[in-house]
């Protein structure tokens, strides 16, 4: 299957020409050749899914393909680091979701971002994140998906603060770097330490289970925990990061300052999964040596979709509320994986949250791009300035029905059956567990619906300009993630991609599914009652809740406390010492030197006046006291 | 070798005669160059000093080492050297005549660094 290399390489060349042909390229031709690239790769990696799928399995498990592995830097005699591809389950699934959301992104933004300035500088920051995540995702060995992992890091850089002359997104693309950065150093800390002890970065060593790699690093003990609990809680925190779980969230919502596209693509269908990935990736280590890691990871996950859901109720910006509904439908992801174990009915948890994780990708990029066409329709973020849209709008507001419907979990759509295994999965780990993420789910379902009537529904508002629907190239990508949305729960997804690589028959959990599906139809007919026809109740519910609301619409302050933390803590306390010490002390005798310096070289200058009858005085003089030193003494 | 010079009372004239008249002719060379502005000036002192220097060589040659001859080459070959050197020296004169208009040795100031 070396073809897989082309899905990797594709996007890259596309972004070196687009990036490099600067404006010789007319923006029609650079959006085409972008997409034309992503559509070969698409079709490639569905090719490659069905190949890979439909191979003869060994033993009835699915094997790990590497069709390319090169040594790229040799470090000492056991440690190297290489560059290949990695072909199992779980990264021929993540190839098929990166590559369809990326097509999608790429033919919607043909008609977003037409006669956008810096057109093709877009479509090339697109194909860098694509090649990026595709590198992420194939990696045969943890540093190069760390490599790729900083680079998807980069491409959300660029792509947040593509509009550099607004200061916000300016200030949003530095926030998500440096917060993502700080968590990424954790990761790069986690790494190191791994391989110190382990002697390897290979997937493949590491994943043998083979218990002899970890034992140095299950020896060792530091602050009452072994080396390789402190390894993995790292790399989590470093996963956790990316996927902005609490408290690391804080730059996932002022990522919505990019373009729409760029939410629908990078902040809600890849990139933030890059860290569920992360987990699923080394979860045979995870489960087999660090079960309490992966028990915070769970825990972690639970807080996290709580706090996201109750933050997304009360946010009024669109997007904003889809960038929490996203932290949250995460945190659902990273509990299925913490509360999973490795074989047979135990691994449910694992095999729901990758499926989770691909529903999601489908319906909440679905939901960005439908957002992304009512502000193309209106040019606003508001809630307030939204209402009735369904009669201007049809298919946009039938698929953002679709999407809402998905997420809330309401039978057939593909949501449903994600959340679903997810809930059975920590029902039978934790009945307590069950319920906090059975009540989130409620959440959930409440606030999509709270955004729905409030769009489509509600009150009548003036528009300045009538909006109407949006072109076609932005249809019908709204038209065709609709369909997975739909039929995506069809998918036999435990005959695919499981905790063990064996297949595993679904058995629905009737007793949960009749609780979710009860509690998400309350959650939405309340939503219904107050924001189809709104009148005075929104602000009637919300003055029942008034400390909490107002608590909740500043998203419970974390960013204040990071401020605190930073500005007053960091900067005012410790930093500025550092400055007066750098500033006085090693400043100062750097500076005490040059002048001195300075001093006796303008008490000596006169020496040198040009006269030469004055020199050989000096010379006479000298020769007379060196010789009458050397007589006398 | 032929004899030594005597005095009016028919001794040899002693080494410390010649050493003076080498010490008069050293320091007037010195003080010459010292205070003289003018570059023919110092030019002529050096040559004075010079001079001195030849006496030390012949007069201790003859007195001390009386059977060889190294000592007048010396001073036959500063005196050929310093003929050179004068010549160079003029030739720099003559230029720096041209360019500051005198040969005042205060107005060459613009060669330091």
């Amino acid at each position: 299957m070396e073809y897989t290399l082309l899905i990797w390489i594709l996007p890259l060349t596309s972004f070196l020409i687009l990036g490099l042909s600067g404006n010789w390229l007319s923006h029609k031709a650079a959006g085409m050749i972008g997409t034309g690239a992503l559509l070969v790769v698409t079709l490639l990696s569905y090719f490659a899914a069905w190949d890979y799928f439909t191979m003869p399995k060994a033993e009835g498990l699915y094997q790990t393909l590497i069709p390319l592995n090169a040594l790229w830097l040799n470090m000492g005699s056991h440690l190297h680091i290489d560059m290949g591809i990695l072909l199992d389950p779980v990264s021929v699934m993540m190839l098929v979701v990166i590559s369809t959301v990326s097509l999608m992104v790429h033919i919607y933004s043909l008609g977003y971002m037409k006669g956008e300035k810096g057109f093709r500088r877009y479509y090339a920051f697109l194909s860098l994140f694509t090649f990026s995540m595709t590198g992420l995702v194939l990696s045969t060995n943890i540093f190069q998906m760390y490599i790729f992992w900083e680079l998807v890091g980069v491409s959300s850089y660029l792509l947040i603060g593509f509009y550099y002359t607004k200061p916000e997104a300016v200030a949003a693309s530095k926030k998500a770097f440096i917060v993502t950065r700080f968590a990424d150093m954790f990761f790069l800390i986690g790494i190191l330490v791994l391989s110190y002890y382990t002697h390897t970065f290979d997937f493949g060593t590491l994943m043998a289970g083979n218990d002899t790699v970890f034992q140095q690093a299950l020896s060792v003990n530091f602050l009452g925990a072994s080396a390789l609990v402190w390894a993995m809680a790292l790399i989590f925190i470093g996963g956790a990061g990316k996927s902005a779980l609490f408290p690391l969230h804080i730059w996932l919502p002022d990522a919505m300052e990019g373009p729409t596209p760029v939410s629908a693509l990078i902040h809600a269908a890849t990139m933030v999964v890059a860290g569920v990935y992360l987990v699923a990736r080394l979860f045979p280590i995870y489960v087999a040596f660090t079960p309490e890691v992966l028990e915070g990871i769970a825990w972690v996950g639970a807080f996290t979709s709580m706090f996201a859901a109750v933050i997304a109720i009360m946010q009024t910006d669109i997007k904003r509320v889809l960038a929490f509904s996203t932290i949250s439908q995460i945190g659902f992801m990273m509990v299925a994986l913490g509360v999973s174990k490795l074989e047979g009915h135990e691994g449910l948890g694992y095999m729901a949250s990758l499926f989770h994780l691909f529903t999601h990708a489908m319906f909440k990029a679905l939901l960005f791009l439908g957002a992304g066409s009512i502000i193309h329709a209106i040019h606003s973020n508001e809630m307030e300035k939204m209402g009735g849209l369904r009669t201007y709008m049809p298919v946009t507001h039938l698929t953002f029905l679709v999407a809402c419907l998905s997420i809330a979990g309401i039978p057939p759509f593909s949501g449903f059956f994600s959340k679903d295994e997810i809930l059975a999965a920590t029902y039978a780990y934790h009945t307590g567990l069950g319920i906090w993420m059975t009540v989130v789910g409620g959440f959930t379902a409440f606030y999509i619906f709270r955004l729905y009537f409030s769009i489509f529904w509600g009150k009548q508002t003036q528009y300045a300009h009538t909006p109407h629907e949006s072109p076609r190239f932005m249809t019908f990508p709204l038209i065709f993630l609709s369909i997975p949305t739909l039929l995506g729960g069809f998918i036999p997804f435990g005959h695919f991609v499981t905790a063990n690589r064996a297949v595993y028959t679904i058995h629905p959990d009737w007793p949960v599914m009749f609780i979710s599906v009860l509690v998400s139809l309350t959650a939405i007919l309340l939503a219904r009652r107050i924001y189809q026809h709104p009148g005075k109740k929104p602000a009637k519910a919300s003055s029942e809740l008034k400390g909490f609301q107002k608590a909740a619409y500043h998203r419970f302050y974390v960013d204040e406390v990071y401020l605190l933390i930073t500005r007053k803590i960091i900067f005012n306390g410790i930093a500025r010492s550092f400055a007066w010490f750098d500033r006085h002390v090693v400043d100062g005798s750097i500076n005490g030197l040059a002048s001195v310096t300075d001093w006796v070289s303008v008490k000596i200058r006169s020496f040198q006046s040009g006269e030469i009858q004055w020199y050989a005085y000096l010379f006479l003089f000298g020769t007379l006291l060196i010789t009458a030193l050397i007589l006398f003494f | 070798m032929g004899d030594f010079f005597v005095n009016n009372a028919g001794a040899p004239i002693p080494v410390v005669a010649y050493q003076l008249v080498s010490l008069i002719l050293f320091f007037a060379g010195i003080y010459g160059f010292l205070t003289r502005r003018n570059i023919m000036m110092m030019l002529i002192s050096v040559e004075l000093i010079l001079n001195a220097a030849d006496i030390n060589f012949a007069v201790f040659n003859r007195y001390l080492y009386p059977g060889q001859m190294d000592g007048m080459f010396f001073a036959l070959f500063t005196i050929g050297i310093a003929a050179c050197e004068t010549a160079v020296a003029i030739a720099i004169i003559i230029n720096v005549y041209r360019n500051f208009g005198n040969a005042d040795v205060d107005n060459i100031k613009k060669m330091k660094g």
